[in-house]
């Protein structure tokens, strides 16, 4: 059931606890109690809104993935080194990646200059920080599962039988 | 001057315009009415599945297949078969792929009724049955279905219908549009009434995917029905393959053997393309008939709980995407309620009656739509129903 409740919210976070309740056949008290759980479990961590910047007049939000390898701290791991990346404001997310390099870190700024700034003076003289390789976001098609340019029509015969 | 009406054969054009062709002519005019009156699912079909139409395409594969179907997809439908409802048929000799599921009721209905012939269709129930019956030159019977027994065929009604013309019994089950199902015991009960007969049963399964909190169960897994049944079934509503046109007929080799004659000479094969994107459904399909089927699951209470609030009467819908909630308290029938409905509230929905007669004061509405949509409309019907209620 909590799977169930997950993938609704997942698709939409704005369904009520009384709306899901219904739909997933619960009693809403129990619902309620069960996100609540998740959220402390901090399996729910958040409800943010896909937001598509570049149909705002507001465009002035560059996304950068930075490829960032380091040299592991001793006892520590990466997860230390994590940390020290993961504390920016300005770095929106972290993962830890198999492969040719160990960080991937992707990055929000206001410019493309901003960003490169930030990663010059701040990300690359981290003392852990071998080397970072910066690539820009010209587009996004699909963020987390979402098609951003696509109209989507309901294209079916009105009334079928 | 040709008087055309003297030349076409009387039995074919006095069969009635589909009901639903009617409603839909109406709405047509409208333009901007939010409908619910679809027949067809909402997802796209998976992408996995139309790439491997699309790789067929490129491969250049678009010749005619063997007119039974590709064999190596009715080996597939028939490991399918074994799987998920316990059904074991030879794929050479025992399966048939279809133009959809339609063309297998229409090719069922050509080798097992003739003129004399009655034919049994429970109903309210799919457009489908009685015209096919009637152009195979047989008598369709209805059999009323009642909500009191949750739209189920019960043995006693289907005894009393029975009679020495009686050839065919048409099983629609899970049902459009009513969304109700048989279950194990009622389907034995029936069997317990056909055994005794040299009727057979054409089982129109294509909703067989879509049940919620029971699994699905044939009649042609009941003792003494598997000789007695052509089990219909097809992509169609499962994998959201609408447009596709496959479907499949499994049962006794003789019968579909001689299916696969009708169909071979009047179709020749079912579209190769289809055929092959077909294969990859069956293969790796399960996932997304699961997905789907939670999500029809959800806006099914959604739908019920809905029209409970707004005070109408609503069936339990255990199958299919339609709901079948009861309009009578309106004051109102089926047709006028429909009508009005999308006058004053541009809400399309299906009368009762266009699935047979006794469907009057009843409406489909189909949950094929996202979440957002169906609340849309239902706010409307709401406003609606809340004016009308006597």
């Amino acid at each position: 059931m909590k799977n169930e409740i997950l993938r609704l919210l997942e698709n939409n976070s704005r369904l009520s606890a009384e709306e899901i309740a219904v739909m997933i056949g619960q009693e809403t008290d129990v619902v309620k109690a069960m996100i609540k759980e998740m959220e402390r479990e901090q399996v729910i961590c958040g409800y943010n809104t896909l937001i598509n910047w570049d149909h705002t007049d507001c465009n002035e939000v560059v996304t950068a993935l930075i490829e960032v390898r380091v040299t592991p701290q001793r006892g520590e791991g990466f997860d230390r080194v994590a940390e020290r990346l993961y504390q920016f404001n300005e770095v929106k997310s972290v993962y830890l990646m198999s492969g040719g390099f160990d960080f991937t870190v992707i990055i929000e700024g206001k410019t493309m200059k901003e960003v490169a700034l930030f990663v010059g003076q701040k990300l690359a003289p981290l003392e852990s920080v071998l080397s970072t390789a910066t690539h820009f976001v010209l587009k996004k098609y699909k963020d987390y599962g979402v098609i951003f340019e696509e109209e989507k029509k309901d294209e079916r015969m009105i009334v079928s039988p | 001057m040709i008087n055309y009406d003297n030349i076409m054969i009387k039995r074919v054009t006095d069969v009635p315009p589909s009901g639903i062709r009617k409603f839909f002519d109406i709405v047509n005019e409208m333009g901007d009415a939010i409908s619910l009156g679809v027949g067809e699912p909402d997802f796209d079909t998976p992408w996995h599945i139309r790439e491997e139409g699309i790789y067929s395409l490129e491969q250049g594969k678009t010749f005619y297949s063997a007119n039974a179907g590709v064999l190596e997809l009715r080996q597939e439908i028939c490991a399918y078969m074994k799987r998920r409802f316990n059904l074991e048929y030879d794929a050479k000799t025992q399966s048939l792929v279809t133009v959809g599921g339609s063309e297998g009721i229409d090719l069922a209905m050509r080798l097992l009724a003739g003129p004399g012939d009655e034919v049994l269709v429970p109903e309210p129930s799919f457009v489908s049955y009685k015209p096919c019956a009637i152009y195979a030159g047989a008598t369709p019977v209805p059999l009323v279905t009642k909500a009191e027994n949750n739209f189920r065929l019960t043995a006693k009604e289907l005894r009393a219908a029975i009679t020495p013309k009686t050839k065919v019994l048409v099983l629609p089950y899970p049902n459009n549009p009513t969304g109700a199902i048989m279950e194990k015991e009622d389907l034995e009960a029936i069997a317990e009434v056909l055994r005794e007969t040299n009727i057979m049963v054409i089982s129109d399964e294509i909703y067989a995917e879509l049940t919620y909190g029971k699994k699905h169960v044939s009649i042609a897994s009941i003792e003494g029905m598997y000789e007695r049944t052509v089990v219909l079934s097809g992509f169609s509503k499962a994998y959201a393959m609408t447009g596709w046109r496959l479907g499949y007929a499994l049962g006794p080799a003789p019968i579909i053997k001689q299916m696969i004659k009708i169909h071979q000479f009047a179709i020749m094969c079912a579209p190769s393309t289809s055929q092959f994107a077909a294969i990859e459904a069956m293969k790796n399909g399960d996932h997304d008939v699961a997905m789907m089927c939670e999500s029809y699951n959800q806006r099914r209470r959604f739908m019920v709980d809905r029209f409970r609030k707004m005070g109408l009467e609503c069936f339990e819908p255990e199958g299919a995407f339609y709901v079948f909630p009861c309009i009578k308290a309106t004051g109102m029938g089926s047709e006028a309620f429909c009508e009005t409905l999308l006058k004053e509230e541009k809400v399309a929905v299906v009368p009762g009656t266009a699935f047979g007669e006794c469907g009057e004061g009843f409406i489909r509405c189909s949950y094929a739509y996202s979440i957002d949509a169906l609340k849309e409309a239902l706010e409307r019907i709401e406003n609606f129903v809340q004016r009308h209620l006597k």
